[in-house]
């Protein structure tokens, strides 16, 4: 510290309780990622050390790399979120301007009908979804989880877009229109680029809950070739309950693209988050 | 595209709401219509015919079924009391910390205390049952070190443990939110009126009982709302820790996993659709009636204030 100031206790108790509740939060994480480096014995032994030299092993991540197909549920789960997050964003992007700019009959009712979507949760519908998915042979590819994921992300994401448009200045628009722009190109190239950072706060919030979900996965696309990497690990580590490294590691292995994920976005998530888009 | 006729048929209004709203339409809204029309039927001889409230006369009428619903209903109420009880107290106090000014690392401790939000349950669910289990005794072993060996219990396989126990590992990885938005509505209020109330003498603990908390009431009422929500429809947490039966002796047994169990069956019990949708149904009104109570009950009663 270059300065010498008086530290107030006050200061040193939010740090106590910071660090306490920070603890906390990571400390499974932590045991997990050590224990999956370690010997069977160690683990049991000293679950709490890090892996020295001697209890060093990769013989979990061994098991599950034989085992599992992990390279393709990881692949699964990347391509239903990546698509996803793409039809979420352009149709939501489209149908938010057309309620943000335009002034026609039925605005206000569209906008609520799209908005019922926000508080009730997609799942309360999953009897007649199967039935549907079944009757239109989805069942079991990624079609059936994409389309789920994006009718389950429109509303929020129309909500919050048509925030923002309302914020894009008219004359900017009518500009355009001066120009000889078509409404579309006005969309695509002058409102789009303007909504950039309310895209990204979207797309963040709708990616965590889409990787991460069990429900659909195990419901609509249980077969291995189309399994996503929460499924694929949670069938994993069900039937290998007993193997405590393999178990560890594959844990660890659903635990590190997440983290990855978070790393990058972070910054993004936690703007958006307190910027409140979400109010 | 054909020319639109002189005069506004305008075309692209509709061709920029198509898409979502058939994708919405289609997926969302009209199997949810149509899972509430499916349970007033019932399939006999492998045919689907009209039963009208049937189905939900055995729901709440015959006791091996109203008994289970009772069961998951109320276990699902002491899930979601627990979330308001210790999730949002705690997210509160995260929150007034990190907004204190001046507090040094808070970007890291607000980034470090949401990481397990973005686990999924299958890991938080697995993780614990390991870090809790008594065969690797990570948790006992934590115990004896401070000396509390003997409260140690197998929280997860024992009837009263159990659920509460899955609650606080629920509310462990969902801190963050609550943590998120209350801290993002305690920094929008301004520094004047802090200051207004510092010149009143009002500081530390009393400008946050006096001044900010009841400014940051809307914020609670809608983590409330969004904590209901989630609860009433949740799933994954159970069944990654305790399985479909949501043992022991369906002690964690939660509306999610009942509808899972009825819909999909379990061991001799056949998987029935038409009791799936009436279980679905009622989870769709009692969450109609904890929005429709925030909408008009509360969010009415709270005033928003706009700086």
């Amino acid at each position: 510290m270059t300065q010498i100031r008086r530290i107030p206790g006050t200061a040193i108790a939010a740090h106590a309780v910071l660090i306490t509740y920070t603890i906390i939060a990571l400390f499974p994480v932590f045991v997990i990622l050590i224990n999956s480096f370690k010997t069977r014995r160690a683990i049991f032994r000293d679950p709490l050390g890090l892996p020295t030299e001697e209890t060093f092993s990769l013989i979990g991540y061994q098991t599950v790399f034989k085992q599992g197909d992990f390279f393709l549920y990881f692949q699964n789960s990347m391509i239903v979120t990546v698509v996803s997050l793409t039809l979420i964003l352009l149709f939501g992007a489209m149908a938010a301007f057309a309620l943000a700019e335009y002034r026609f009959k039925g605005n206000t009712l569209m906008g609520l009908y799209l908005a019922l979507g926000i508080m009730i949760p997609i799942r309360i519908g999953t009897v007649a979804i199967l039935e549907m998915m079944v009757s239109t042979g989805l069942v079991n590819t990624l079609v059936a989880l994409i389309l789920v994921y994006t009718a389950q992300g429109l509303p929020l994401a129309v909500f919050i877009l048509s925030e923002f448009m309302k914020g894009v200045s008219d004359d900017l628009k009518n500009a355009g229109r001066i120009d000889g722009l078509s409404e579309y190109k006005i969309f695509f190239r002058l409102v789009l680029p303007l909504v950039r950072p309310a895209m990204a706060t979207v797309a963040v919030f709708n990616m965590i809950p889409i990787w991460n979900d069990l429900w659909f996965p195990l419901i609509l696309a249980p077969a291995e070739e189309v399994k996503t990497l929460t499924l694929g690990s949670q069938v994993f580590i069900g039937q290998f309950v007993t193997d405590w490294n393999a178990v560890l590691s594959a844990l660890s292995m659903a635990i590190l693209p997440v983290m990855v994920l978070y790393v990058i976005f972070s910054r993004q998530l936690i703007r958006g988050i307190t910027s409140g888009a979400v109010k | 595209m054909a020319a639109p006729s002189k005069q506004k048929t305008r075309w692209h209004i509709a061709v920029f709401l198509a898409p979502a709203v058939l994708v919405y339409t289609a997926v969302m809204i009209y199997p949810l219509f149509n899972t509430l029309r499916l349970s007033l039927y019932s399939e006999i001889d492998q045919e689907r015919i009209w039963v009208g409230l049937q189905n939900f006369r055995t729901l709440f009428g015959d006791a091996i079924w109203s008994d289970q619903f009772w069961n998951a209903l109320a276990n699902n109420g002491w899930f979601f009391l627990i979330h308001m009880l210790v999730q949002n107290p705690i997210g509160i106090a995260l929150a007034a910390i990190l907004s204190s000014p001046r507090l040094r690392f808070s970007a890291f401790y607000r980034s470090a205390i949401f990481i397990p939000t973005i686990l999924s349950f299958v890991i938080v669910g697995f993780a614990w049952k390991l870090i809790l289990s008594p065969i690797w005794g990570i948790a006992p072993g934590m115990l004896d070190a401070i000396g509390l060996k003997f409260l140690y219990q197998p929280w997860l396989g024992k009837e009263e443990y159990a659920l509460t126990t899955l609650s606080l590992v629920s509310v462990w990885q969902y801190v963050g939110i609550p943590m998120m938005l209350i801290y993002a509505a305690l920094l929008s209020i301004p520094d004047e009126i802090l200051e207004a109330g510092e010149c009143d003498g009002i500081t530390g603990m009393a400008a946050f009982w006096k001044i900010k908390l009841p400014l940051i009431l809307p914020s609670i009422g809608i983590i409330s709302v969004l904590t209901f929500v989630a609860n009433f429809n949740a799933f994954d947490l159970i069944y990654a820790a305790q399985g479909a039966l949501a043992g022991p002796d369906f002690s964690t047994d939660i509306l999610g996993t009942f509808m899972y169990r009825t819909f999909f069956g379990f061991q001799l019990q056949l998987g029935d659709p038409h009791m799936g949708s009436a279980i679905a149904s009622a989870m769709f009104g009692i969450i109609l009636i904890g929005v429709c109570i925030y909408l008009f009950g509360i969010q009415r009663r709270l005033r928003n204030y706009q700086f």
